[in-house]
């Protein structure tokens, strides 16, 4: 990502470049969901409730978490059927 | 030069055609209506080749001019009063996206108690909003301050969205003779370009996003600087305009007798012309009075006022909007403006012409009388015809 000096560096409008999966934006996260995949029956469940697209699908289907845009919300450790994600404290 | 005798709303249609307006996004309102009928006229008869979007909202009409400035069209729509309010997150938006939209805007009355007369708070209650705001006073200077302000808003330094307004009736539905310019002459005057920030699929990019505490303030600055550039730009666009066309307005704020005046009024959309005609009646009584115009109310001439005062022993304003709490609006600016002046007049607000109530020319002749006897610890404010009980109107006499 382009960083700025000054205003005088600045598109005339506020325009980002990069796409925001791109931009991390987890730095209030209290607390990570750590996915142990040993239960994981690849329902997805945890993908589609995700409310920020932190979870994204590896290339062998298994879910991962991308801690770079996770605010912590917990609603995946809440929906796992199979109780594969418990959050851990970080702060 | 073609004469067409039309409304104050026709002016604005016509000039939103002559710019060649690619995108027009409208709601209806009265008393604005007739200018997006005629419009929408235009575009059924083929004379005028434009996306005309019909929309639920003012709302979702400013959303659809700003997406429609993202793609690099050049925009326009039309509202009033509520659906002004209505607009007013997104106007901010229009602004901080740098989309230079130009809007017309019929100042009328906002409710309660619902009217549909003349009354300058719709517009005045988005000065902040980083748009650029034109009154005008004529329905010629309205066809001619919409050009005007597409060359301002789009010009590369500026790229902010301006406003145009007129007042309800007054103009909005009041027939005039104007000029309407050759389509040739308006293209050589404001050529379509294409805006430097387009929405592109080849280079996606985000507008408008997410931004940090690092960041923002240097955002909002620009939009503050191209709003005092717009200062200089404005004056050049319309002297340029005179050349071209044979008509200026004297930029942010022309003046009326004010060389050698004891005391100038300060007014603003249409109770200026009456005005002048006052001015000339008590200047064959020998009372040295002037005025002046708040043409561009947004950025606000500051300097100018400052210099006025310099000369002056007072000033008065005529205010059509207040702030509930403070002063009338115009009044609490030029005020402040006034701190640089070499030496303070004496100021005078004067509420009125509120809610469509007609301000006169004997109107305007008493408020000045009144002001050529100000003195300081007189009274700084007074709603002007207010229909007061009889103890008070005895308590102040």
């Amino acid at each position: 990502m382009k960083t700025y000096k000054t205003y005088a560096d600045l598109p005339g409008a506020p325009i980002a470049d990069v796409p925001t999966q791109e931009e991390s934006t987890a730095g209030w996260r209290t607390s990570r969901p750590v996915l142990d995949p040993k239960n994981c029956s690849k329902c997805y469940i945890c993908w589609k409730f995700c409310p920020d697209t932190a979870i994204s699908v590896n290339d062998e289907g298994w879910p991962t978490i991308r801690y770079e845009h996770c605010k912590g919300c917990g609603i995946c450790a809440a929906e796992c059927p199979k109780e594969c994600i418990v959050m851990e404290r970080e702060v | 030069m073609t004469k067409v005798v039309m409304t104050g709303n026709y002016a604005q249609s016509y000039a939103s055609k002559l710019a060649r307006a690619q995108v027009v996004a409208a709601y209806p309102i009265t008393p604005q209506t007739s200018i997006v009928e005629k419009i929408a006229d235009f575009v059924a008869s083929g004379e005028m080749e434009t996306q005309y979007i019909k929309v639920e909202s003012e709302h979702s009409a400013m959303q659809a001019c700003i997406s429609a400035a993202a793609l690099g069209a050049r925009s326009y729509t039309a509202t009033s009063s509520q659906g002004l309010l209505l607009m007013h997150e997104l106007l901010f938006w229009a602004a901080g996206q740098r989309a230079p939209i130009v809007m017309g805007i019929i100042n009328r009355a906002v409710a309660p108690p619902w009217s549909i007369w003349t009354d300058h708070t719709d517009s005045m209650a988005q000065r902040d909003t980083g748009w650029i705001q034109y009154y005008c006073e004529s329905n010629q200077e309205v066809l001619d301050t919409v050009l005007q302000a597409y060359k301002v808003a789009e010009n590369p330094e500026i790229r902010l969205p301006a406003m145009v307004m007129e007042d309800a009736f007054y103009l909005s539905h009041t027939i005039e003779a104007v000029d309407v310019p050759p389509q040739g002459d308006v293209d050589a005057y404001i050529p379509l370009k294409r805006s430097p920030w387009l929405l592109d699929l080849e280079k996606p990019t985000r507008m408008g996003s997410f931004m940090g505490p690092d960041i923002y303030m240097e955002y909002r600055y620009l939009v503050a600087k191209a709003m005092e550039d717009s200062k200089k730009v404005i004056v050049e666009a319309d002297e340029e305009y005179g050349r071209r066309f044979g008509r200026s307005y004297g930029g942010l704020l022309p003046t009326y007798r004010c060389d050698d005046a004891d005391v100038v009024l300060l007014t603003i959309g249409t109770a200026s012309c009456t005005a002048m005609e006052v001015v000339d009646e008590l200047r064959k009584e020998g009372k040295k009075v002037g005025l002046a115009r708040m043409r561009v109310f947004r950025p606000f001439p500051g300097e100018e006022i400052a210099k006025l005062a310099s000369s002056v022993r007072a000033i008065g304003v005529v205010d059509r909007s207040w702030g509930f709490g403070h002063r009338g609006t115009m009044f609490t600016e030029v005020a402040g403006s006034i701190y640089r002046a070499k030496s303070r007049p004496l100021m005078k607000d004067y509420i009125t012409g509120v809610g469509g109530r007609d301000i006169t020319p004997q109107v305007l002749r008493d408020i000045y009388l009144d002001l050529l006897k100000a003195r300081e610890g007189g009274d700084e404010m007074e709603w002007w015809g207010l229909r007061r009980p009889e103890k008070e109107v005895n308590r102040n006499a």
